[in-house]
């Protein structure tokens, strides 16, 4: 077997002639019309976007409408390549949702690896103040980069949940565009190489939310990250929308909305805002990268239009923040609202009650995600645009209380009096929800305008951030990974090292985020490599000395609980197919799961939370004849 | 789970594999996935009206005059109106030729086709030729990328507008040649569909990009 009978091969193999054929056609352009041959940017931006292409092209996920536009038919073949090794599967192009789901996954979370690794690189040199290895720039880009590529990780993450998990959720055979999902996944691997190179280019130092006009005369990085974000961002809008047209006609005959799990009703409401506000982010980036690239001024701040001549100037760098954020605050909500599915979602079964308030669960987030369109503003609070609009955004975004106060008190009510068992998906749920606690507390005051003055952009939005990342995204999907790994391998990981990992890393983020508030309010401001030892009384070395500490903590308790996984994926011990006792439809079915899910259409017999209710179930897979 | 449940299961399994091995599907099949890419169709276009509403809302932040009032630059109108009436007028074609096909009337269905497709061509050729001015040696253009913001938007704007018909043109002649191929039949021909709502949509893109191009607005002249 060659190693290019793996599609990924092909598709890296691929991204490179892409590169050399773009640059190439670059150069054969500017000869023709006369301009000298080589220049660095326009060369490496057409090469990126034919790098990209010439990735899907060699890993084979368009070769079936490429078919399509010839007329010739393209049956589906189902289940592990007949010619090739089972395991290949998972390196190359293929159309079932559970293998989707688990290349999602463990693309997502090589890539907090590589994020994580960037943090531990410039957390190690703030522990002391004063440049100990890492220049001005290099920081810059590396903290630019821990950002993007973390937010890479969790849109994986978040695809890898949803791709796996609602399909069964729902009893429906696969999703209901296979091929786009496939697509949907691959596109993230040359988008995520993209980020990766930019850093060898020059990098990108003017951060993840790249503001002209520092980024529009920025090194050339800028263009790499931009057409790296520009393909995470289709793998958004043609995931969420395959997610939507799944939940909304493929449930079975009995299965209401409000009858589904409630972990679909978060995607639907995720899939909402990837799949309209993505499209904002995107433009604000090609807005940008036209303004490097053909000199089109959309953000080019000189002058007043018409002043001089009604063609000069008029741009405005206040507009990319307004685009920018129209996507990048609904983003949080994107990252958030999966995570918190999952903490309703795993609340019952290990409290062995119903779902305290299903409707008001579901509600809540689309409530979340109707008032996520209508905060970006509170990102602009000093960025000197119009102060009336400051009284609206500041009310909005406190209201976004009211629907997160909803989940926190129905989680509340789904604990009160059960009987609940503290396994390790369990502890991580309820240190989401006390992680997510300390976000949301800290989340008001930033949201209000006096107070959000003397904090903005100081460490205590950092702080805040990873308290809500942590508590809406990383904690509940570790309680996933824990919950689901005996559903996607059929063995069961070993308790005492996730209990171990769960009581490692809880502490240390408390500490860390706690730190990076305090550090906050010492005055350490955020994206400057260097701080004065004397803030905060000379305490300030010692914070950041805690929450350097506090990170290799936590990057030690995911090492713990990946070598957990590696470790018993083939010979830990086996784990029965329902060994959580869940009613939920995927539970009910062989671990692992066969190719196609589920031997006879899904039948909705109950309510999915009635747990305690003795002979009731929620859904029953077997055929009619076996009753 | 018991064992005749999975012994199902594989009956099950096979007789999908086998329906699809023929590469035709049944026509309940068919008019169901049919729903379905209808309904992801229409969420892709929800998801493109962000796209282009971004592009609205850059117009109408940026182009202000000195007293914030909402200015456009002078653009050749004659050429605007033109453009804008061969687009409405392909939208007819277009769906002439859905109509057609679902009738059975495949040389009306063929011949429509073609027309759009031709239309759709005179409006990118009347927009990159006449209103960019990229051959200067033909029609000189009003304005360059490189103008300022009215330069920035009415390229930014244009550009992505011809971009979006560019690829409904490219759809259409696949769609034509396909057709040719005797590849659908009045009940079955989703990718005519297809073809026809995209090109309507971006037809209805260009109703409100014209007027906030062309129309809205005062003209404004370089003081002197």
């Amino acid at each position: 077997m060659s190693l290019f009978t793996l599609g990924i091969a092909r598709g890296l193999l691929g991204q490179v002639l892409g590169m050399v054929i773009g640059m190439l056609l670059t150069c054969a352009v500017r000869i023709l019309l006369g301009w000298e041959a080589w220049a660095a940017e326009p060369a490496w931006t057409v090469g990126s976007v034919c790098s990209i292409i010439g990735f899907l092209l060699g890993v084979g996920s368009l070769d079936d409408w490429l078919k399509w536009t010839k007329g010739v038919p393209t049956p589906f073949h189902h289940g592990p390549p007949v010619d090739k090794p089972a395991w290949t599967r998972y390196f190359s192009v293929d159309y079932n949702h559970k293998v989707i789901g688990v290349q999602y996954t463990v693309w997502g979370i090589l890539l907090l690896m590589v994020g994580g690794t960037v943090a531990m690189i410039f957390r190690t040199e703030l522990a002391r103040s004063g440049l100990q290895f890492l220049g001005l720039d290099l920081y810059n880009s590396f903290i630019g980069m821990h950002g993007m590529i973390m937010i890479f990780a969790i849109l994986l993450g978040v695809g890898g949940m949803a791709n796996y998990l609602v399909p069964l959720m729902i009893g429906a055979e696969d999703m209901a565009f296979p091929r786009l999902n496939a697509l949907g996944f691959w596109f993230n691997v040359p988008g995520s190489i993209l980020l990766l190179l930019s850093l060898f280019i020059g990098g990108w130092d003017a951060g993840w939310t790249a503001y002209p006009p520092l980024s529009a005369r920025g090194p050339i990085g800028y263009q790499l990250f931009f057409l790296g974000v520009f393909a995470i961002g289709l793998s958004s809008i043609v995931g969420s929308l395959n997610l939507l047209v799944t939940i909304l006609r493929m449930r079975p005959p009995g299965m209401s909305l409000f009858r589904m799990p409630i972990f679909c009703w978060a995607v639907f409401a995720t899939s909402l805002l990837q799949l309209t506000a993505t499209q904002l982010i995107g433009t604000s980036f090609l807005m940008v990268s036209v303004q490097r690239a053909l000199g089109m001024g959309f953000f080019d701040p000189r002058g007043i239009l018409g002043e001089v001549s009604p063609m000069v100037g008029g741009g405005d760098p206040v507009l990319f923040q307004h685009l920018f954020w129209f996507y990048s605050h609904p983003a949080v909500y994107i990252f958030v609202l999966p995570g918190l599915g999952i903490v309703s979602e795993l609340l019952p079964v290990f409290s062995r009650k119903p779902l305290f308030g299903y409707k008001w669960i579901a509600l809540s987030s689309m409530a979340i995600a109707i008032l996520g369109f209508i905060v970006w503003g509170h990102h602009m609070f000093v960025s000197g645009y119009n102060d009336i609009l400051r009284i609206p955004f500041m009310y909005a975004t406190l209201l976004v209380a009211i629907p997160t106060g909803v989940k926190f008190f129905s989680w509340l009510g789904t604990m009160w009096g059960g009987k609940i068992h503290f396994d390790t998906p369990m502890l991580f749920v309820l240190g989401a929800i006390s992680v997510f606690l300390i976000g949301g507390l800290s989340g008001p005051i930033l949201s209000t305008v006096p107070t959000d003055f003397p904090l903005h952009d100081s460490y205590f939005v950092v702080g805040h951030f990873h308290a809500t990342m942590f508590g809406g995204f990383v904690f509940p999907f570790f309680a996933a990974l824990y919950y689901w790994f005996p559903k996607v391998t059929g063995r069961m990981y070993n308790e005492t090292l996730g209990k171990i990992h769960f009581y490692i890393m809880t502490p240390a983020f408390w500490v860390q985020t706690l730190g990076q508030m305090g550090v906050g309010v010492m005055g350490m401001r955020r994206r400057i490599a260097d701080y004065d030892p004397t803030l905060g009384g000379g305490q300030i070395e010692s914070w950041h000395m805690a929450v350097t500490i506090a990170g290799f903590a936590i990057a030690f308790g995911v090492m713990l609980m990946l070598w957990n996984f590696f470790q018993n994926a083939e010979v830990g011990a086996a784990a029965g197919d329902n060994p959580w006792r869940s009613r939920s439809p995927e539970w009910q079915i062989p671990s692992p799961i066969p190719e196609h899910s589920f031997p006879a259409p899904v039948r909705v017999v109950g309510e999915p939370y009635d747990y305690g209710l003795a002979d009731s179930g929620y859904v029953t897979t077997a055929s009619p004849g076996d009753d | 789970m018991t064992a005749t449940a999975i012994e199902h299961g594989h009956e099950h399994d096979h007789a999908a594999d086998d329906h699809h091995h023929t590469g035709e599907i049944d026509l309940p099949t068919y008019l169901e996935y049919t729903r379905r890419n209808r309904l992801g169709m229409w969420l892709f276009f929800a998801s493109e009206a962000f796209l282009f509403l971004a592009l609205l809302v850059t117009r109408f932040y940026l182009w202000r005059g000195p007293h914030g009032e909402v200015v456009r630059p002078e653009l050749d109108q004659f050429a605007g109106l033109v453009v804008t009436a061969v687009l409405l007028l392909s939208s007819y074609f277009m769906n002439r030729a859905e109509v057609s096909i679902a009738n059975d009337k495949r040389t009306d269905f063929l011949a429509s086709l073609l027309i759009t497709a031709a239309l759709g061509t005179a409006f990118l050729v009347g927009v990159v030729v006449w209103e960019w001015g990229m051959f200067p040696g033909i029609v000189k253009g009003h304005l360059k990328p490189t103008d300022g913001v009215f330069g920035a938007v009415v390229f930014g704007m244009t550009g992505m507008h011809a971009l979006h018909v560019l690829s409904g043109v490219v759809l259409i002649l696949n769609v034509w040649w396909l057709g040719r191929k005797g590849h659908f039949s009045s009940e079955r021909h989703w990718g005519v569909e297809a073809c026809a709502i995209y090109w309507h949509y971006v037809d209805l893109v260009w109703i409100f990009f014209y007027p906030a191009i062309y129309l809205i607005g005062t003209t404004i002249e370089a003081p002197h």
